[in-house]
C-alpha cells in the first residue's frame, strides 16, 4: 500500500548510523591502510609505496620487535583458549546442572572481574603480587609454598604469562555465560533418549552435551582470538608502553601505541604505526577468516 | 540402591558447591582487598592486609588525598556523559537502521546489513592513527565529542545486528493495521516498533555500557587533557603519580571499582538475560 508512495523515510532512518559508521569507523580503517603507504620526508607526506613494510620486517630494530610482539601475543592467545576456556566450559557445565542451588548467586559473582576496567585490574593484581605488600608471599606461606614465590610481574621469563593469567582471571565470565546459555539450550528430549540408553551424568556431558555445544566453542575462540589480538589495557596499566622488563610483555596493541605515539625520545611515526595496524588487521582477517570458512561451516552440521 | 544413589547425589553436589566457592572466592578475592584496605591506617595495611578495618586501624586519610589531589568527580562527570549519551545514540541510531534493514525491501538491503555488520569481528582500534588525525582536523581532539562519535561509530555494528533480529519478530498485522489508519512510518517507528523490541534495548545497552565506561585507548589517544579524563584514564593517570602512597592508591582503586559494581547490581539480570537469551550468537 505504502509501498508504492514516496521511499524517503528508508534513507531517514539509514543515514544516521551508516553516516556516523561510516565517517568514525570504516573511513579511518581504510585511511589507515592507506596511511602505512606513505611517509613523512621533510616535512611531507611523500607515498612510498611498501616501504613501510620494508622497513617494519627488514630492519633488524623493527622486525625483532614486531616478531617479538606478535611472538607474545600468539602465547598470550595460547594461555586464554587453555585455561580461559576450559574453566569457563567446567564452570558453566557445573552450574547448568538441574536442582542446582545458588547458582545465580555464583554466576553474578564469578562475573564480577569482568566488568572492572583494565586499569582497575591490573592495578589491583600489580598490588597483590607485589613483593612489597606481601599478600601473595604470605598466601603461599601459609600453605608451605614461599620459596615459589617470585616477583613474578618483574621477572622477563613470567611476566607475561602472569598477566595472561590475571586476564584470564577477569574475562573467564564471557565463556562461561555463554557456554552456559549454550547448554541451557539443549533440548530435554535429547538427553531424555540418552539417559534411556544409560548415558547419564558426566559421560552425558561429554558424550552429548559437548558436541552439540562446539559451536559456541567455536565462537568463544574467535572472540577470544579478535579480543586477544587487539589488547593494549592491560598491559599499558601494569607495565606502562614499555611493556618491560625488557619488552618481554610487548603485545601489537602496545607496540603500535608506542610506534604511533612515541614515547621517551622516539618520536612517534603515524606511518609506522599505520603499518602495524595494518599489520594487525590483516592477523585478524586470517583469523576471522579461518573462523568463518574453515571452522564454522564444519560446525553447523551438528547444529539442531 | 536408592541410598547408594543418594550418597552419589550428595558427594557431586558437595564436590560442585566446592569447585564454585572455590571459584567464587579467587575471584572475588582481589576485589575484596583492595576494598578493606582502603579504608585502614597505612600500617595496617602493611602489618594486617587481610584483616577487615577496626577501631584502631579505620582511617579514611586515602580518600582525602584521592578528593583533594584528582579532580575525580570530574573524571566521574565526564565518564557518564560519555557513557549516557553514547548509549542514546547508539540505541536511537541502531534502532532507526535496524528498522530500515528489517522493515522495507529495497535494493542493497542485504549489502547494507552486511556492510553495517562488518564492524562486529573488525575492531574499531585498527583505524586509530586515521581517527585521530580526522579529530584533529576537525577541531575535536580533547573534547568529549570525539569519544562520544567513536563509541557510537563502535557500538553501532552489533546494536543493529541485535536489534533487527529482534525487530523481524514484530507482527506485521500490527503495523499493517496502523498503515491503515493513517500513522506515519515515523510514528510507526517510534509508537509502535520501539516499545515492543525495548527488552532487546535494554541488552544493546548493556552490552555496551561497560566496555565504553572502561575504555582506556580513547581517552589516552582522542581526549587526555585533564578537563576531559574519563574516570579510567584519571584513576590510571593518578595511581601512577602516587604509586608510593598506598593509602591513596587503594581509595583511587575503591572509587573506581564502586560505580561499576553499583550499575552491576542494578544491571545484573538484565545482562545475564541478556547474554544467556543468545542475543551474541
Amino acid at each position: 500500500m505504502q509501498r508504492t508512495g514516496s521511499r524517503w523515510h528508508i534513507a531517514v532512518f539509514l543515514a544516521p548510523a551508516v553516516l556516523v559508521y561510516t565517517a568514525v569507523m570504516i573511513f579511518p580503517l581504510f585511511n589507515t591502510l592507506r596511511l602505512a603507504l606513505y611517509s613523512r620526508i621533510d616535512q611531507e607526506r611523500v607515498f612510498v609505496g611498501l616501504e613501510n613494510f620494508k622497513t617494519l620486517f627488514g630492519e633488524a630494530v623493527w622486525s625483532e620487535q614486531f616478531w617479538n610482539a606478535l611472538g607474545n601475543n600468539f602465547w598470550f592467545f595460547v594461555i586464554h583458549m587453555l585455561v580461559q576456556n576450559p574453566i569457563g566450559i567446567a564452570l558453566a557445565a557445573i552450574l547448568s546442572q538441574p536442582r542446582l542451588r545458588f547458582a545465580a548467586l555464583y554466576r553474578s559473582a564469578i562475573f564480577i572481574p569482568t566488568i572492572l576496567s583494565f586499569v582497575i585490574v591490573g592495578f589491583a593484581w600489580k598490588l597483590i603480587l607485589s613483593p612489597i605488600w606481601g599478600i601473595a608471599p604470605s598466601m603461599l606461606d601459609a600453605v608451605g609454598l614461599k620459596s615459589l614465590f617470585a616477583p613474578w610481574l618483574g621477572k622477563e621469563a613470567y611476566a607475561l604469562t602472569t598477566l595472561a593469567l590475571v586476564s584470564v582471571w577477569q574475562f573467564v565470565g564471557i565463556p562461561m555465560m555463554l557456554i552456559y546459555a549454550a547448554l541451557l539450550s539443549i533440548p530435554e528430549e535429547i538427553l531424555e533418549v540418552g539417559e534411556v540408553d544409560g548415558i547419564t551424568g558426566w559421560s552425558a556431558f561429554w558424550k552429548i552435551k559437548l558436541p552439540l555445544i562446539l559451536p559456541s566453542i567455536g565462537i568463544i575462540s574467535i572472540l577470544t582470538f579478535v579480543a586477544n589480538f587487539n589488547a593494549f589495557d592491560l598491559i599499558y596499566a601494569t607495565q606502562g608502553a614499555l611493556a618491560g622488563p625488557n619488552y618481554s610483555t610487548d603485545i601489537l596493541g602496545t607496540l603500535m601505541y608506542r610506534t604511533f605515539f612515541g614515547f621517551q625520545l622516539q618520536l612517534g611515526d603515524p606511518h609506522m604505526g599505520s603499518a602495524i595496524a595494518s599489520a594487525m588487521f590483516a592477523i585478524i582477517l586470517i583469523g576471522v577468516c579461518i573462523y568463518l570458512f574453515g571452522i564454522q561451516t564444519r560446525l553447523r552440521r551438528y547444529q539442531l | 540402591m536408592t541410598t547408594q544413589t543418594q550418597r552419589t547425589n550428595i558427594a557431586s553436589a558437595v564436590l560442585m558447591h566446592g569447585a564454585l566457592i572455590l571459584y567464587t572466592l579467587i575471584a572475588l578475592f582481589p576485589v575484596f582487598v583492595i576494598l578493606i584496605n582502603s579504608f585502614k591506617k597505612r600500617k595496617s595495611i602493611f602489618n594486617d592486609p587481610l584483616s577487615l578495618p577496626n577501631a584502631d586501624t579505620f582511617s579514611l586519610i586515602g580518600y582525602e588525598t584521592v578528593l583533594k589531589q584528582g579532580q575525580f568527580f570530574s573524571y566521574f562527570q565526564n565518564s557518564m556523559i560519555v557513557t549516557v549519551v553514547s548509549l542514546f545514540f547508539i540505541l536511537l541510531f541502531g534502532a532507526m537502521a535496524a528498522y530500515a534493514l528489517s522493515e522495507y525491501r529495497f535494493r542493497g538491503n542485504r549489502w547494507m546489513a552486511l556492510y553495517l555488520a562488518l564492524g562486529i569481528m573488525i575492531p574499531i582500534r585498527i583505524g586509530t592513527v586515521a581517527i585521530l588525525e580526522l579529530m584533529v582536523s576537525t577541531g575535536l581532539v580533547n573534547t568529549l565529542t570525539a569519544l562520544i562519535l567513536v563509541y557510537v561509530a563502535q557500538g553501532l555494528p552489533l546494536a543493529v545486528f541485535i536489534l533487527s533480529e529482534f525487530m523481524n519478530q514484530v507482527s506485521d498485522d500490527l503495523k499493517n493495521a496502523a498503515r491503515v489508519d493513517g500513522l506515519s512510518e515515523y510514528r510507526i517507528f517510534l509508537s509502535i516498533v520501539l516499545p515492543l523490541v525495548r527488552p532487546a534495548m535494554a541488552t544493546v545497552a548493556v552490552f555496551n555500557m561497560i566496555p565504553i565506561w572502561n575504555d582506556l585507548w580513547f581517552p589516552l589517544i582522542l581526549a587526555p587533557a585533564e578537563a576531559t579524563k574519563t574516570l579510567t584514564l584519571g584513576s590510571q593517570v593518578f595511581i601512577g603519580q602516587y604509586v608510593t602512597n598506598w593509602n591513596a592508591v587503594l581509595s583511587a582503586l575503591s572509587m573506581a571499582i564502586l560505580p561499576v559494581l553499583i550499575l552491576y547490581v542494578i544491571f545484573s539480570r538484565q545482562l545475564i538475560r541478556g547474554i544467556t537469551s543468545g542475543a551474541v550468537k
